[in-house]
């Protein structure tokens, strides 16, 4: 073959290759896009509502948010102030390592001084913590002072879901969109934000 | 008509390579003349693999993946299908099995150097086949969106949400929901089903092609093509058919005695084929107290848990798996077999051994402070016994390796 022709075929293969990579990403574009949520589990995922007056004074509730558990806990006055106990345990008090939407704006971490609303995902491997709220000696933390304790690995975190110190999960416990009209609490949606 | 069938075989031959491929890789491919059951274990593994193949085939027919019957779909075939329940239990113990030999026959590679050149290549299909076979069984697992599968799932996504940036949307993504839902099962179905099964019997073609072209190795570690005989065939050689395939039946026939009395007798395993959290339908609210994988993943994620920090925890399993791809270029020894490596290697090998079988024991278990402690050391136990495989593995003294087999 003449050493023109090797070029000119050099050319083509060069130019089709071309041509046909850059196809690639609109042909993917497609398959890739087909994982996402599809319209259907968007709505599914819409906010709830419900009525948080008829709670309990230190009770939990849970509520299924996009499937998820919400952890709604109504505190004491007393609950509250015993916060300051748990201080040197925390390893996050403040909510400095991760993104918070309502920062500083309540003990409580939420929009209600009286509420905590918190993901129920646990930040390491996303299990369900569960509720303790007893101030007494539990197998997991011989001083105890009430709070969520995660079954699956260990990790422990106090009654406004702030991770302590030494456990595996790396983050306090998310705070998702949510308000509050009167005793409605709307979770997954804030209007203010 | 002896003649007429001679006749049509011939004309068919004439047309499909069927003489010679028989001849090349069976009745005319060398063999090493002298191996141990060791090397039983890579026939076990492609017979473990059709009867997942054949039994996965059944199971999809009265199998439903969607989120309101996947798990009574699953209970329909135990119940209602006429011996849906045996077709079930081949397939889960059938996994259990495939990993079991699977394990074993990794362990010979380490133990007889067969991973050395001239079979790098085949020992990373090899690598490639295993970590194509932990995400076929983890899709597996989820599909009788049971409460091991939710929360094994959610454990195992959650991984991806580690990643960092582009972690939580990657999460999304991989599920397609906003929890484990249907259509997260079934995506997992159409790769459990079609895709990595496709991948998985690829990887197999190219891992045996590999292998026919070098040759298998044997347990002392001799080059038998060192000594050939005047046709050019190896003298410390038999030909696969019929030798190896008669030993290959044997262990064949063993084996399924073996499987038979684990699938009517234990199918359970003693909640480590199944766990008994799987007997419950996925609740996305509750989780269980106690969430273990199956036993074959639980060295890696006693790793994972050792680690106080997710995307640590992530590095550290990946490259639990990911470092047997580099054994051929870490083991710097003049010799393939123990038998002839040094005391060092027998000894980090031993030790590897157990650390694998410690980690694999405690993720099966709950987290004491005891046994955190004892799971870093073993995890680096493992890591150094790669890592550390150049150093020791050069400069110990090594035994001579006889000329012939």
């Amino acid at each position: 073959m003449q050493e023109k022709d090797k070029t000119r075929r050099k050319v083509l293969i060069g130019l089709t290759s071309a041509v046909g990579l850059s196809g690639l990403p609109f042909a993917a574009t497609p398959f890739i896009a087909a994982w996402n949520p599809s319209a259907k589990a968007k709505a599914a995922g819409a906010p709830v509502k419900l009525d948080v007056s008829k709670m309990q004074y230190g009770q939990q509730i849970q509520v299924a948010w996009r499937k998820q558990p919400v952890f709604i806990v109504r505190h004491t006055k007393e609950s509250l102030a015993s916060l300051d106990l748990t201080l040197p345990k925390l390893a996050d008090p403040n909510s400095d390592q991760i993104v918070e939407l309502y920062k500083g704006l309540n003990l409580s971490r939420s929009k209600s001084p009286e509420y905590s609303v918190m993901s129920g995902v646990c930040t390491h491997l996303g299990c369900a913590p569960k509720y303790f709220p007893e101030v007494e000696p539990k197998p997991w933390d011989a001083t105890w002072s009430g709070g969520f304790f995660c079954p699956c690995h260990g990790s422990m975190f106090d009654i406004v879901g702030r991770v302590f110190k030494g456990v595996p999960a790396p983050t306090n416990l998310v705070v998702p969109p949510h308000m509050f009209e009167g005793s409605i609490l709307t979770i997954g949606e804030d209007k203010d934000l | 008509m002896n003649e007429m069938a001679s006749k049509l075989f011939s004309w068919v031959n004439k047309r499909l390579p069927i003489v010679n491929t028989f001849e090349r890789h069976m009745s005319k491919h060398p063999v090493p003349s002298k191996v141990n059951f060791w090397y039983l274990f890579g026939a076990l593994a492609a017979v473990t693999l059709i009867i997942q193949i054949v039994s996965g085939i059944w199971l999809i027919m009265p199998y439903s993946n969607t989120e309101e019957e996947a798990f009574s779909s699953i209970e329909y075939i135990m119940r209602d299908v006429d011996y849906g329940w045996v077709i079930r239990y081949i397939h889960t113990t059938g996994a259990s099995l495939f990993f079991a030999v699977v394990y074993l026959h990794m362990f010979r590679g380490l133990l007889y150097g067969s991973y050395q050149k001239p079979r790098e290549l085949v020992w990373i299909f090899g690598c490639t086949i295993y970590l194509a076979m932990m995400a076929e069984g983890f899709l597996g697992y989820v599909l009788p969106y049971g409460q091991m599968s939710y929360w094994g799932a959610q454990v195992i996504i959650s991984l991806f949400g580690a990643i960092p940036y582009i972690g939580e949307s990657l999460e999304l993504w991989v599920r397609g929901d906003y929890y484990i839902s249907g259509i997260t099962v079934s995506r997992f179905f159409a790769l459990h089903v079609v895709a990595l099964p496709l991948v998985l019997i690829a990887l197999v073609f190219l891992h045996l092609v590999a292998l026919h072209e070098v040759g298998a190795g044997n347990p002392e570690g001799v080059d038998i093509e060192e000594h050939l005989d005047e046709d050019g065939i190896p003298l410390d050689s038999v030909p696969f058919f019929p030798y190896k395939v008669l030993n290959a039946l044997v262990a064949i026939g063993v084996f399924m005695t073996v499987f038979s009395i684990i699938m009517f007798f234990f199918p359970e395993g003693g909640g480590y084929f199944i766990e008994m959290a799987n007997f419950q339908k996925a609740n996305p609210l509750v989780t269980p107290d106690h969430i273990a994988p199956v036993w074959y993943y639980a060295p890696f994620y006693t790793m994972l848990r050792a680690v106080p920090d997710p995307l640590g925890g992530l590095i550290v399993m990946a490259s639990a798996v990911a470092i047997f791809f580099i054994v051929p270029w870490l083991d710097r020894s003049k010799v393939a077999s123990i038998r002839y490596k040094g005391i060092f290697s027998k000894i980090a090998l031993t030790l590897f051994g157990v650390s694998f079988l410690t980690l694999g024991y405690l993720g099966t278990v709950g987290v004491t402070e005891i046994r955190k402690l004892v799971s870093i050391i073993c995890t680096v136990i493992y890591f150094s016994y790669f890592l550390l495989m150049p150093i020791y593995t050069k400069y110990e003294k090594t035994k001579e390796v006889p000329e012939r087999l």
